[in-house]
């Protein structure tokens, strides 16, 4: 069964939810992927986005973080002050998806700008959710295609902390959450070494060289002792996948590949 | 108590230039009608206070309204970029705009605060951001109780909150249903509110999540059927994805947006 290496990226990602996790979501890919995992082997995950909707499960992936569709599918739900006071900085949420147009070697995460932030090449959309879900939530896991500009040596712009600039930070500043847990791209599944919070390569998905991710990363990749190979995609896992951003695709009137 | 104006008196009323305002509305809500109101009296120099600027403030930073914005996410949720923003901030087009930039959380936090009537908000955020080297309304105090060091924020107190909401009954009172935002902060934190409304009903339907605003917290209430697109009203139509994902190219281009404005926003 032939799959892109987006549908790889969004399976791996989907299978480290847990189906007793609350989950903080975010738009695009971390929004399928989290479906992806409800409607296979997480019936009880629980979804909650920012626009206040907790415990939803929408039938097709919205365009938007406050679709209607998130509001009618959900249990109940609450206003934005409320989402980030009570349900996010109450230390209530297991676990926040993140990405970004940057990330270095220890997941911080730059969605601010590309260059210089007063005059910036790129200006792009800020934090949103990000900076306190990066610190509020239990865990974070990060999913995010691989390049040279996007995996980087040295962030633009720090807007949300992973590890911390040498590996560090959070300790010091009074973050007692995990961080970043796990990175998945479209070449390959990274955790943070034990002892450095350096993200090193666990597994390659299939067919992925270990040169190919080194020619995509802008730092000197660390590789595990035993990388092992991502599990390619099942026949189950595909078939839900593709239901659902074909269902979203008619919903919304726009190409599958656009989500 | 609220007073029921068109929306070209209430905006002429209460919107002055060089005034602090915030349209509110998370994605949902969003009030187009009155924001378009402001482009159409050349209301300049204002202070645009939103935690998603939205095509809504796109648009109204295109047009020249804006003097300085506070945001904390400005994206075309789920396509990309705002264009005239990126055109106002990278190339100072139309003209340069001073920017206040936030976290959600921070906003969030901020907009509680002004309804709460207090100077300013505190909340465990920013940690090991760079926003608050870039923004020096970020501050960290330490808690008086336990010592731990927080974030802190000014409150948001706009002269003028606008929001659009599905109903407003007959004696002015305001219901919104569905994603309900910070629309209730915004609102009880400004100076003066206009509320935009699909109808005016006799009755509010029974829901389990929706706000009422009394009558006696709401400056004015305009009758806008439509008022929220291309965004959505809960009930009555849904958010317009379509043109959501069209904006990317009329946006991109400064005589495409002009020419669209002129023609869906502008007088004829």
């Amino acid at each position: 069964m032939t799959y892109s290496p987006s549908e790889m990226m969004t399976v791996a990602a989907a299978r480290a939810l847990a189906n007793d996790d609350v989950c903080f979501v975010g738009i695009g890919m971390p929004s399928a992927a989290c479906n992806l995992a409800r409607l296979t082997h997480a019936p009880r995950l629980r979804l909650v986005y920012e626009s206040g909707t907790i415990e939803t499960r929408p039938t097709v992936l919205p365009l938007s973080i406050g679709d209607g569709e998130l509001c009618e599918t959900a249990l109940t739900t609450v206003s934005v002050p409320e989402m980030f006071q009570y349900w996010l900085q109450g230390g209530r949420i297991t676990v926040g998806f993140l990405g970004g147009a940057q990330i270095d070697r220890f997941g911080n995460l730059n969605t601010t700008v590309i260059g210089d932030y007063a005059h910036p090449k790129v200006r792009l959309p800020g934090s949103g959710g990000a900076t306190e879900i990066a610190t509020c939530c239990g865990k974070t896991y990060i999913v995010m295609k691989q390049s040279r500009r996007t995996f980087v040596e040295k962030l633009d712009f720090l807007t949300s902390l992973g590890h911390g600039p040498t590996g560090t930070e959070r300790a010091p500043l009074g973050v007692r959450t995990q961080g970043p847990v796990l990175l998945v791209s479209d070449l390959c599944v990274m955790t943070p070494q034990p002892d450095t919070r350096e993200f090193a390569v666990v597994s390659l998905h299939p067919g992925v060289s270990r040169e190919q991710v080194q020619a995509e990363t802008g730092w000197p990749v660390r590789f595990a002792a035993h990388v092992t190979e991502t599990p390619p995609p099942s026949r189950l896992e595909l078939d839900t996948l593709r239901d659902l951003h074909a269902r979203t695709a008619r919903a919304h009137g726009t190409a599958p590949g656009d989500f | 108590m609220s007073e029921r104006l068109t929306l070209r008196e209430a905006v002429t009323r209460f919107v002055h230039p060089g005034a602090t305002i915030a349209l509110e509305g998370f994605t949902h809500l969003i009030p187009f009608a009155a924001g378009h109101e402001i482009v159409r009296q050349g209301i300049k120099d204002l202070t645009l206070v939103r935690m998603t600027p939205d095509l809504l403030y796109d648009q109204m930073i295109g047009a020249g309204c804006a003097k300085k914005l506070i945001f904390s996410w400005g994206g075309n949720p789920g396509v990309g970029s705002l264009h005239r923003l990126r055109d106002a901030v990278e190339r100072g087009w139309p003209h340069p705009i001073e920017i206040e930039e936030h976290s959600h959380a921070g906003m969030a936090h901020a907009y509680a605060a002004g309804a709460a009537g207090m100077p300013c908000a505190f909340l465990r955020g920013y940690r090991g951001s760079e926003l608050p080297r870039v923004n020096p309304n970020i501050r960290f105090v330490a808690c008086p109780f336990t010592g731990e060091e927080l974030a802190c924020v000014p409150a948001i107190r706009p002269d003028v909150a606008i929001v659009h909401a599905q109903k407003a009954d007959r004696d002015g009172n305001v219901f919104i249903g569905g994603i309900v935002g910070v629309q209730k902060e915004a609102v009880l934190a400004a100076a003066q509110s206009i509320v935009t409304v699909e109808e005016i009903v006799d009755a509010f339907p029974a829901s389990s999540n929706s706000v009422i605003l009394p009558s006696w917290s709401v400056g004015a209430i305009v009758v806008a059927p439509g008022g929220a697109r291309p965004s959505y009203a809960h009930g009555y139509y849904t958010r317009d994805n379509a043109f959501y994902v069209a904006w990317d190219a009329i946006s991109r281009d400064r005589t495409a947006f002009q020419a669209w404005m002129d023609q869906h926003v502008m007088p004829r």
